[in-house]
């Protein structure tokens, strides 16, 4: 099937506010009588049932925390971008849309991309309103910063924190509703299916994740705004409780799955000490404004301690093969670069899976007390790590997945191609094409919550007898037996590897051969050991306890469940685009001296896949992506 | 190394509870408290025991879910940290660690170490934002916010909501949290227009989730992994008593 991603035509300047015309709207005497599921809390879910609250909706909000206030949004540390242009540096709507399709290698929906430049400045102005405490200069005015390779300062940020206190004012906002009354939230729930009736969402299965009882909830349509799925790496910089689960419920019951192999792999993290890893930790990209990334020349020197290496020893590899860029070279391009470093035997630390990064110039340049000032924080919290000391030492750093730009399949009003499902935030595949730029998923999660849901959804609404489906209906009630039955078999397959066993080896077997640097034969090799692997899950894992209390095993054996069969996805993604783009490199797609080559002619297109039932070949369904507003061109960075 | 951990097991908020003693083997320094936790579990799973049920998601003291009193004090011995950034190279071979959930009456234990803190979400809720809503605010520059008033919301803004404050406190007070989000909106041009109402209301909600009184004993502050300073509970009290004085 062709997708139609119903772009608004003519002049991409007015086509948002053009098509916010055409859109129907909801009666505001009839908006309570409509009830509007939004699951997930972060920056996306939170903005978008705050919003809907204030409009008059019934909304009842879901999150998997404690409180809506934990979503992983929170750990966002860089910045937010906006196209405010502040600093008279010849920003513009127009500049931050064309360096967001660029930066995500030409293959993104424009009409989506320009609408998210647009209201980037009311994001601001609205974080502003709600007590957002932005850094400020002297004479009062929000301050901004260059981030991720931007030639321009349009980043604004709240110290080392910006995800944190934006999240803050959503969940401010939402608990404003909470109160009001027009937004009930369930805590420490889980989504484990999606209702669909006569091929509409009509409402969610979840495991209350206290007493462990199945609850079914309906509405006259559903949000997904549940974050991003690069967990299926097992190690990642995301929060432990971070699944594709939600999203992948959804897609079993047709929703279609767009883009999963495009995945993000962020240059600086700290590397991976040993197998009891957990997670790893990411440093703000910022970092390399003022480091310099380099290996030892000679492998012999690779057990040195880093002061003992001469510099005509040391391959300032990035700022040798990229001299105009350097060390902010895009994240793919600064991750695959160390990744062939360790490969060339030539990385450092434990395992050897590490390369430099060094401040000793900048320290020399300009001191180190602005070191200090300007990444103060983020050299206490390496130090808390590592126990080392980076004013005296190069850090060390690798990369580690980080962002997914794939997800589910939305058309310009952020629906599924099951209406009345709407998906928001990173858990959608919209805005962002093969990779993403930095500080620019803070604002798309806004963006779709505050800006873009509250029409986007009455033109659904205005279509829909409200109430017209409930929980009565028997769709409920056999999604329900659907859930406990998984639950059942999960809780009696009493085997004798944990849950956590399973999911690493997951992770090592997508590391290896879906990661940075993806072959025909690597993927074949994951298409070959995943399912190998899951069909061992599905005879030998072993979750303890029992299913009516809080059981932490069982809710992980769910979500590494959930990973087998879309990890297998994501390999045949990968296996399918045959070029080289963003964050997808193929080994065989690539110029004589290593870089990305794309396939214009023939992978001009979001990839969205449909669901077939488990053992059988997904379908792909193709959205051919057009460019009347940018030259398609070759992504340099020499 | 190898330690003998001490470790408070409940079935759920109606059973007693009780410690428990374990061993962890072979912890490597480099690990964090919480994987030396993952290690122990997985050995517990391995000998068909229920494994400890702990809070948890970020793992890199953003998210203020993990939540555990290490040897008496919440977060363990590290100043300005979380559990989940403390580092087994903290500890020495053959140490003795005890490991318990937050105790406070506006805290009920769920199971093992994992407490219910929604009270903190209600003071919130009560009053802890400007009313504003999605679209039609002024231009983020209309509003100039001098640098120091900037910075000092900031550094009350910080904030995870962990409780670690609550945990700490000898009363159970939860004085410096509420007192951070009052301090925030009263410095910022934004929150003046309510900085009246707000106060009141979320003090009044702080007492009526039973949370106890502050006499000054500053455990809060020593324990809060953000570096949150009690000086902003003094400024709450000013604005509380300013707002005895105002009609709002
Ligand atoms: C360490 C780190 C640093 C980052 N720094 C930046 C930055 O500086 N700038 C930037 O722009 N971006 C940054 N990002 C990316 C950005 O933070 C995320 O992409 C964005 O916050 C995602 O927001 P979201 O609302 O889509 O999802 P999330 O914030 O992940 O929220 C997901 C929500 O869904 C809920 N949920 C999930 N599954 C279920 C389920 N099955 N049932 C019920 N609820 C469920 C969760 O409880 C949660 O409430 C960073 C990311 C990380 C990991
Ligand atoms: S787990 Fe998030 S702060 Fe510790």
């Amino acid at each position: 099937m062709i997708l139609d991603g119903k772009c608004p035509t003519g002049p991409i300047q007015e086509s948002w506010d053009k098509h916010r015309f055409d859109m129907k709207l909801v009666n505001p005497a009839n908006k309570r009588k409509y009830k509007v599921l939004v699951v997930g809390t972060g920056l996306a879910g939170g903005a978008a049932a705050a919003s809907l609250g204030e409009l008059g909706y019934n909304v009842e909000a879901f999150c998997y925390q404690d409180s809506a206030r934990r979503a992983h949004s929170i750990a966002a540390q860089g910045g937010i971008n906006a196209a405010k242009n502040y600093p008279n540096d010849g920003d513009s709507i127009y500049r931050l849309f064309y360096d967001t399709i660029k930066g995500g290698d030409f293959r993104a929906r424009e009409a989506d991309v320009w609408r998210l430049a647009q209201v980037s400045n009311n994001i601001i102005d609205q974080c502003v309103a709600q007590g957002v405490p932005f850094a400020r200069d002297y004479a009062g005015y929000l301050d901004n910063r260059s981030f991720g390779g931007a030639q321009v300062s349009r980043t604004f940020y709240a110290r080392g924190q910006t995800g944190q206190q934006l999240l803050l004012g959503a969940y401010q906002a939402l608990m404003r509703q909470v109160k009001v009354g027009s937004v009930k939230l369930f805590a420490r729930r889980e989504m484990l299916d999606l209702v669909v009736v006569d091929g509409e969402a009509k409402g969610i299965t979840c495991r209350n994740l206290v007493t462990g009882e199945i609850e079914s909830y309906w509405g006259d349509a559903v949000i997904l705004a549940t974050g991003g799925y690069v967990n299926v790496f097992y190690l990642s910089t995301n929060a432990m409780g971070c699944s594709v689960t939600a999203s992948w419920k959804a897609a079993r019951k047709g929703a279609f799955f767009a883009n999963p192999c495009y995945t993000q792999i962020h240059p600086t993290c700290i590397p991976q000490t040993g197998d009891h890893q957990s997670k790893l930790t990411l440093m703000s990209e910022s970092l390399r404004n003022d480091g310099r990334c380099w290996v030892p020349k000679k492998k012999e020197d690779c057990d040195k301690p880093a002061g003992e290496i001469a510099d005509e020893d040391r391959d300032y590899y990035l700022e040798r093969k990229y001299p105009s860029f350097g060390n902010l070279a895009p994240r793919d391009i600064a991750s695959r670069a160390a990744k062939e470093q360790c490969d060339d035997e030539r990385g450092v630390g434990p395992g050897k899976r590490g390369v430099y990064l060094d401040y000793q110039s900048a320290i020399d340049r300009v001191g180190e007390d602005t070191i200090r000032e300007r990444y103060g924080n983020l050299f206490q919290m390496y130090e808390k790590i590592t126990d080392e000391n980076a004013y005296k030492q190069p850090m060390r750093i690798y990369p580690a997945p980080h962002y997914s730009m794939g997800g589910l399949w939305v058309d310009y009003n952020c629906m599924s191609n099951l209406p009345g499902l709407f998906v928001l935030g990173e858990a959608n595949f919209s805005v962002h094409g093969a990779n993403r730029l930095g500080a620019s998923a803070l604002m798309q999660g806004l963006a779709d919550g505050y800006f873009v849901i509250p029409y986007t959804i009455a033109n659904y609404l205005a279509g829909v007898k409200p109430g017209s489906v409930t929980d009565e209906h028997p769709e409920f009630k056999k999604s329900a037996e659907e859930v406990q039955g998984q639950v059942d078999k999960l809780m009696n397959i009493n085997g004798k590897k944990s849950v956590a066993q399973f999911h690493r080896e997951l992770g090592k077997i997508m590391w290896e051969n879906v990661g940075m640097a993806r072959s025909d034969e690597s993927l074949n090799n994951a298409l070959k050991l995943i399912p190998e692997l899951r069909d061992e899950f599905w005879q030998n894992v072993k979750v303890t306890g029992t299913k009516e209390e809080v059981n932490s095993q069982l809710e992980n054996a769910g979500r590494v469940a959930d990973f087998f069969e879309f990890g297998e996805l994501l390999a045949k993604d990968a296996l399918h685009r045959e070029e080289s783009c963003g964050g997808h490199f193929r080994v065989e797609h690539q110029t004589e001296d290593g870089e990305a080559m794309r396939d214009d002619e023939n992978f001009t297109y979001a990839a969205a896949w449909e669901f077939k039932g488990a053992g059988n070949e997904p379908e792909l369904h193709k959205e051919p992506l057009k460019f009347e507003n940018v030259q398609l061109a070759v992504r340099s960075y020499k | 190394m190898n330690l003998i951990l001490h470790v408070w097991r409940q079935k759920g908020p109606n059973d007693k509870g009780r410690l428990e003693q374990y061993e962890a083997k072979d912890v490597s320094p480099d690990m964090s408290f919480l994987e030396m936790l993952d290690e122990v579990n997985e050995d517990l799973i391995a000998k068909g025991v229920e494994p400890i049920e702990f809070d948890h998601d970020c793992r890199e003291g953003i998210c203020g879910t993990c939540s555990q009193v290490i040897n008496g004090i919440p977060h363990g011995p590290e100043r300005e940290i979380t559990t989940c950034q403390l580092h087994m190279r903290r500890f020495q071979d053959g140490d003795q660690i005890y490991i318990e959930p937050w105790r406070s009456r506006a805290f009920p234990i769920i199971k093992d170490l994992m407490v219910d803190r929604n009270s903190l979400d209600r003071i919130i809720q009560s009053y802890g934002y400007t009313s504003t809503h999605t679209g039609g605010v002024a231009d983020g520059n209309a509003l100039l916010v001098p640098k120091p008033a900037a910075d000092m919301a900031m550094d009350a803004a910080a904030c995870i909501s962990c409780g670690a404050c609550v945990a700490a406190c000898p009363n159970a007070s939860a004085m410096l949290f509420t007192s951070a989000k009052v301090s925030q909106m009263a410095v910022l041009p934004q929150g003046v227009a309510e900085a009246v109402r707000r106060v009141k209301a979320m003090v009044g909600q702080m007492d009526s989730e039973g949370f106890g009184n502050c006499t000054n004993h500053y455990e809060c502050e020593a324990a809060c992994p953000k570096g949150i300073r009690t000086t902003f509970i003094s400024r709450m009290n000013r604005e509380l008593m300013k707002s005895m004085v105002k009609a709002d």
